[in-house]
């Protein structure tokens, strides 16, 4: 009926607009007209607000994305980039036959794997977060436990310095109450990726679940509702209810967390370098950093090769981990 | 349903609570360990008596920190790196998301793989390092200030929040009355965008506040570093000479220096980091607003 209706006026009007003929649809194109160039106007203006963070993008984006090409140079500060010399994968290969390559590829992986390895602990917390009944103690937990994500990397390593040294360090004065021998934590190399990894998961657990109690809040009560009417106990509904709920965006941080396997991140890794823990503490990024700015020698084509390679790796697994989860029938970032 | 709470429900109760609890304390202990050794005396912190609870307490050390030219100068840089990094980030954060969420943008595509392609690829430490030698900005406070300052994942943040939480209808209503893009973006977009703006002025801040490398790379010298590296000199290297010889107190002795210098590194953590353990409890509401995560579909 009502389709019917609505028919019948679109052909009426259309019949009216017939009638009225040629004279107002002249108008009507002048009035399109000026609304046209009006409309180009405020895009103009669109375009304007666009172009500061265009210009950032070409000066300190693709300026240096173009400059990536350094890679296949002997690049020499004198002679800028136009004067040095090529030299094709060079630098690659001298990467790949270093005695270092090994050493430094498998102490990137041992952390980045450690690091995935407590993935799921924000995931649980948020969860465990979630039953609290009372709201208060929910909120002051949480204001608590993003406290640690405001630290400095600075403070944190600093922290750690103090902490755990064998001279009057908190720890050791702990372990010698107990009569143990002081350690030296931190120029010890068994302890440095425990202690780099656990770090970082005190630094940023709770920060982390936020994403993952956001996503618990949007569960539908009524599902919780029905479960119970079921007879399913709270433990039971955790597992097959809120756990379902965070599995998406777990997923994407996974995929995410996969394509950053070869870059752990510089600032901790360098700042909790000690000559004692460099066997184990020297990653591809503070590599990089080493031959090219640290020392004075200038190696830039050798550094920036090897962080291309990085990237390259890292690119490669970030698109494998996203097919892999697309044809798991999982979510993916494309 | 009410029912009475059964046992089991209690149990699991206790267990909730008990983690929590464990994790709360896990992130409180450190803090109140450091908040406990900079307000006690000197001696007692070099000694190591203080656990949880101030000895002897004291202010003494807060105002040797207050003195100290070194610490001073290097809090008025931070101060100043952070107030107009922010600014500048704020700024192009959000003139850039704005257009990118207008669906009538034309060429919105192009201007949006512009925008994420260098979220997969970029230069990288080295190029850019060059890049900002080339551009003069070397040894300046720009060449500190700008590099990095307008994160992708930040636009693609608030250009959602604007297209998701701002209704369409509000914006071509504006436009019939002839408001143009500026004018909707001043009038309309921001003062809705509240939330997103205070939690990404928050981010920023905190990110410049907390910078240490690209100082140590880009400035020459140590006059114009911020606090962070004066931590990392008194924390990490533990060379605390030229802070201490930077303090005004002449007239202590040896020792009294000896111990000062421990108690030294606990109150200038607090300095350094209690401002914003102080702001951020404020905005916590907006948190899970400022952290969308989804696929960049669409």
């Amino acid at each position: 009926m009502r389709e019917n209706s609505a028919e019948k006026t679109d052909k009426i009007s259309a019949a009216e607009a017939d009638v009225k003929g040629g004279e107002t649809s002249k108008k009507k194109t002048k009035r399109e007209q000026i609304r046209k160039f009006l409309k180009g106007f405020r895009e103009y203006q669109l375009y304007l607000m666009l172009l500061p963070g265009l210009v950032y993008l070409v000066l300190f984006e693709y300026l240096p994305i173009f400059g990536i090409s350094m890679a296949f140079q002997k690049f020499n500060p004198v002679q800028g980039f136009f004067g040095s010399e090529w030299v094709g994968l060079y630098q690659f290969e001298r990467f790949v036959k270093s005695p270092l390559f090994w050493r430094l590829i498998k102490n990137t992986l041992s952390i980045s794997l450690f690091q995935l390895a407590v993935f799921p602990v924000p995931i649980i917390f948020a969860l465990v977060l979630n039953e609290m009944r009372s709201r208060v103690a929910k909120r002051t937990a949480q204001t608590i436990m993003y406290a640690s994500h405001f630290i400095s990397v600075v403070v944190l390593v600093g922290i750690m310095f103090t902490f755990f040294s064998p001279i009057n360090g908190v720890i050791n004065n702990i372990r010698a109450i107990f009569g143990a021998e002081p350690i030296d934590y931190m120029q010890n190399k068994n302890y440095f990726v425990p202690m780099f990894v656990l770090s970082g998961l005190w630094q940023n657990c709770g920060w982390n679940s936020i994403i993952y109690v956001g996503a618990l809040a949007n569960v539908d009560p009524c599902l919780h509702e029905a479960a119970m009417i079921d007879g399913a106990g709270r433990l039971r509904r955790v597992w097959s209810i809120n756990l379902p709920a965070v599995i998406p965006t777990a997923v994407i941080l996974f995929i995410m967390a996969v394509g950053n396997v070869m870059s752990v991140g510089f600032d901790k890794a360098f700042l909790m370098q000690t000559p004692g823990n460099l066997e184990v503490s020297n990653i591809i990024s503070t590599y990089v950093y080493e031959v090219s700015l640290r020392s004075g020698l200038g190696d830039y084509s050798f550094g920036t090769a090897i962080s291309l390679f990085n990237a390259v790796i890292n690119l490669i697994l970030l698109f494998g981990a996203n097919f892999i989860s697309k044809k798991l029938g999982q979510e993916s970032l494309w | 349903m009410i029912k009475a709470r059964s046992v089991s429900d209690k149990i699991f109760d206790c267990f909730v609570y008990f983690i929590v609890a464990l994790g709360c304390l896990s992130v409180l202990l450190p803090l109140i360990y450091i908040l406990a050794n900079s307000l006690s005396s000197p001696k007692d912190v070099a000694l190591g008596n203080v656990l949880f609870w101030p000895k002897n307490f004291t202010l003494d050390i807060y105002q040797y920190v207050l003195e100290n030219d070194s610490i001073g100068i290097s809090y008025l840089w931070s101060i100043i790196y952070t107030v107009l990094g922010t600014l500048i980030s704020i700024s192009l954060i959000f003139l850039s998301a704005y257009p990118l969420s207008r669906r009538d943008l034309k060429g919105r595509g192009v201007f949006m793989f512009i925008y994420v392609f260098t979220m997969y690829v970029n230069g990288g430490l080295i190029p850019t390092f060059i890049v900002v030698q080339a551009l003069g900005l070397y040894n300046t406070i720009w060449g500190v200030i700008l590099p990095g300052c307008m994160g992708i994942w930040n636009i693609i943040v608030v250009r959602t929040y604007m297209s998701t939480a701002i209704p369409w209808d509000l914006q071509e209503a504006a436009m019939l009355d002839g408001a143009d893009a500026f004018r909707i973006f001043i009038r309309i977009i921001l003062p809705l965008c509240r939330p997103i703006f205070a939690i990404q002025i928050l981010f920023m801040a905190v990110g410049y506040w907390n910078m240490w490398f690209k100082p140590l790379i880009y400035l020459v010298g140590e006059d114009r570093h911020p606090l962070q590296l004066i931590l990392r000199k008194m924390l990490i290297q533990n060379d605390m000479d030229n802070i201490m010889a930077g303090g005004v107190g002449s007239s202590t002795g040896a020792e009294e220096l000896l111990y000062m210098s421990e108690a030294l590194k606990y109150a200038t953590i607090v300095v350094a980091t209690l401002p914003i353990l102080l702001v951020y409890p404020f905005l916590q509401k907006f948190f899970e607003k400022g952290m969308v995560v989804g696929s960049l579909k669409g």
